[in-house]
């Protein structure tokens, strides 16, 4: 409940501005009530619900081609023993560790010449930078957890390597599957440099908006922004761990390994 | 449909240069045969069962299957069916759909898949379970269904690596019997991993004996109690009676004065041993004074320990002996239950 009230804390005076026409100090609630906050989020012309879908086109794709780069990854990251490894797993982990702004750079130039700058291609491109890394790791942790004798099972049973992947072992990691694709997405969803830097300002995403109206004037937009641009990814939170909640009991573990979550 | 198996001078090293996990290993299984290969941990019997399944390759070595070599083989094509220690259901599937899991593969049609399904349940007493989740099942049930779904691909060659280890001791009996039962009415080629010499003694039409990685003895259960090939095989089985001596002339002398021994032992250094039940308290051939120091009474039969001349031997007497500890006796050696030990 405690943990519950901390996290819901900070949306408090976020749902009373968005909310608020008329709101003036020292007063502890707002004196006039309006929805010209939700009229704004509304209205095609603020072009907020183009920047939601591009975020959601882009956030979507980039989950799906990070958990399609990163499965394979994990599975020989950690399902296997082989030479340079420790080397592959430091290229894998390098986005994540060179700061975004210097290799960002570097990208937009090549990006510039492939003609990929101001496009959505562009964007959703450079978003997997630092969202492979993560699915990587977390597809390698389950793997590493997993001894393969399901997949031995299955092999003994009449079924071929194709047979066990889709099978045995897809299904046996999707609950981690699903982990990775919903930080990838998260991760897509909150990006601003990167979406400024390649799009140009041409690819208005959530941030973009966000970030224009936090350094304007006027708290209610930049609020209804703000739960705009929230909501979503918290809703995506609480599906993903009602998802996981099979994964906790079955092997007595939390989520991610990090113990009972809630 | 089941086959016969041999294993020719099959070899195996984990990494180059390591010692061999497995050595020179010959063994032939006829079919419908059920063998067990037998050992302490680490003496190579799982990687052997590996290598049949095919989930590894041998280092060099051979595998044949009805005469024909399977080494090329993957192992969805080869009819192995292999059960593990652990059950290993898939958790995402019901009991029905972990059985029919094999069939699925080999695109069996669904109306039969169901009948055989349904077979497999009754086959290991499991009727009824179909759509329970694995996680509902006690430890003993998912070791059934295991076996259900190895059984239900009608196998050649029917694997079991310690399937019965993991239970208690209860079920496990009552799994044994399950397993023979099965193994019998469906006539399986199966070879039967295990470390527990009772329980190969129990299953097994022959047993492969492996130390380190290399057989031991090949032979019907009874003629590891009655004819083992070197010490370490006698104590392995339970034999705790070592008569030190030297042929000469066809008879033994040992501390025990001059043991005739049956058949022709090579002359030179040999351990005789021989069953505590086989030794009797009586005056005639082969006998000497001792005393009795321990009796333990076990229900069934007494054990007493005998000290001869200096040497301890275990006897087993009928319930009704009269001995009691300190009694001075006379022991005898049947000549005909007296084995003589290489080594």
């Amino acid at each position: 409940m405690i943990v519950a009230a901390l996290v819901a804390l900070p949306f408090v005076p976020l749902v009373l501005w968005t909310f608020a026409g008329e709101w003036r100090f020292p007063d502890l609630l707002p004196a006039e009530w309006s929805l010209r906050g939700i009229r704004y989020l509304l209205d095609p012309g603020n072009g907020v619900l183009g920047a939601t879908l591009i975020s959601l086109l882009v956030g979507v794709s980039v989950a799906l081609a990070s958990v399609a780069v990163g499965l394979p990854a994990g599975m020989a990251l950690g399902g296997y023993e082989w030479r340079f490894k420790g080397i592959v797993i430091f290229f894998i982990l390098l986005p994540i560790l060179v700061p975004p702004l210097a290799s960002t750079m570097g990208i937009h130039l090549t990006f510039i010449r492939l003609g990929l700058t101001d496009t959505v291609l562009g964007v959703f491109l450079v978003h997997l930078v630092p969202t492979v890394p993560y699915t990587a790791i977390i597809m390698t942790s389950i793997f590493v957890e997993r001894t393969g004798e399901l997949e031995e099972v299955a092999r003994t049973l009449g079924a071929g390597p194709w047979q066990t992947f889709l099978h045995v072992t897809l299904p046996a990691a999707a609950p981690g599957v699903a982990v990775a694709g919903l930080f990838a997405f998260l991760i897509s969803w909150g990006q601003y440099i990167l979406t400024l830097l390649i799009g140009g300002g041409n690819v208005v995403s959530l941030p973009m908006l966000l970030f224009s109206a936090a350094s304007g004037n006027d708290p209610v937009i930049t609020s209804a922004l703000a739960l705009a641009f929230a909501v979503p990814a918290i809703l995506a939170l609480v599906i993903a761990l009602r998802y996981l909640k099979p994964l906790e009991t079955d092997r007595g573990r939390g989520f991610l390994g990090l113990g009972k979550v809630s | 449909m089941s086959a016969g198996l041999e294993l020719r001078n099959l070899t195996h090293r984990y990494t180059q240069g390591s010692s061999a996990a497995l050595s020179q290993l010959s063994v032939e299984v006829n079919p419908q045969e059920l063998v067990a290969f037998l050992g302490p941990s680490g003496c190579g019997k799982t990687t052997a069962l590996r290598i049949i399944a095919g989930l590894l390759r041998p280092t060099s070595g051979d595998v044949l299957v009805d005469g024909v070599s399977v080494l090329a083989v993957p192992p969805e094509k080869r009819g192995a069916a292999m059960v593990f220690q652990n059950p290993l259901l898939f958790p995402h599937m019901s009991v029905a759909a972990n059985i029919g899991f094999g069939l699925r593969m080999r695109n069996v049609r669904r109306d039969q898949i169901e009948r055989r399904i349904a077979t497999a349940l009754r086959q290991v007493r499991m009727e009824g379970f179909e759509d329970r989740r694995p996680d509902e099942l006690s430890g003993g049930q998912q070791q059934r269904v295991a076996l259900a779904r190895a059984l239900v691909t009608e196998p050649r060659l029917l694997l079991l690596d310690e399937p019965l280890s993991a239970l208690d001791a209860s079920l496990r009996d009552e799994m044994r019997e399950l397993v023979r039962e099965v193994q019998k009415q469906g006539g399986y080629t199966t070879v039967f991993v295990t470390h527990d010499q009772e329980e190969a003694v129990v299953l097994a039409d022959r047993i492969a004996l492996l130390f380190d990685g290399k057989l031991q003895m090949y032979d019907e259960p009874q003629a590891f109690y009655d004819r083992p090939a070197s010490r370490r095989i006698a104590e392995f089985f339970g034999a705790t009676n070592f008569i030190r001596g030297r042929v000469r002339n066809g008879a033994a002398e040992t501390r025990l004065g001059r043991l005739n021994i049956a058949g022709v032992a090579p002359s030179g250094d040999v351990t005789l041993t021989i069953r505590p039940e086989a030794v009797r308290l009586e005056e005639g051939e082969n006998s000497f004074p001792a005393r009795i120091t321990r009796v333990t009474y076990l229900g069934t039969r007494i054990s007493c320990r005998l000290d001869a001349n200096g040497l301890n031997l275990r006897v087993a007497v009928p319930p009704d002996a009269r001995v009691h500890e300190g009694k001075k006796v006379t022991a005898r050696l049947p000549t005909e239950s007296l084995w003589a030990l290489r080594d």
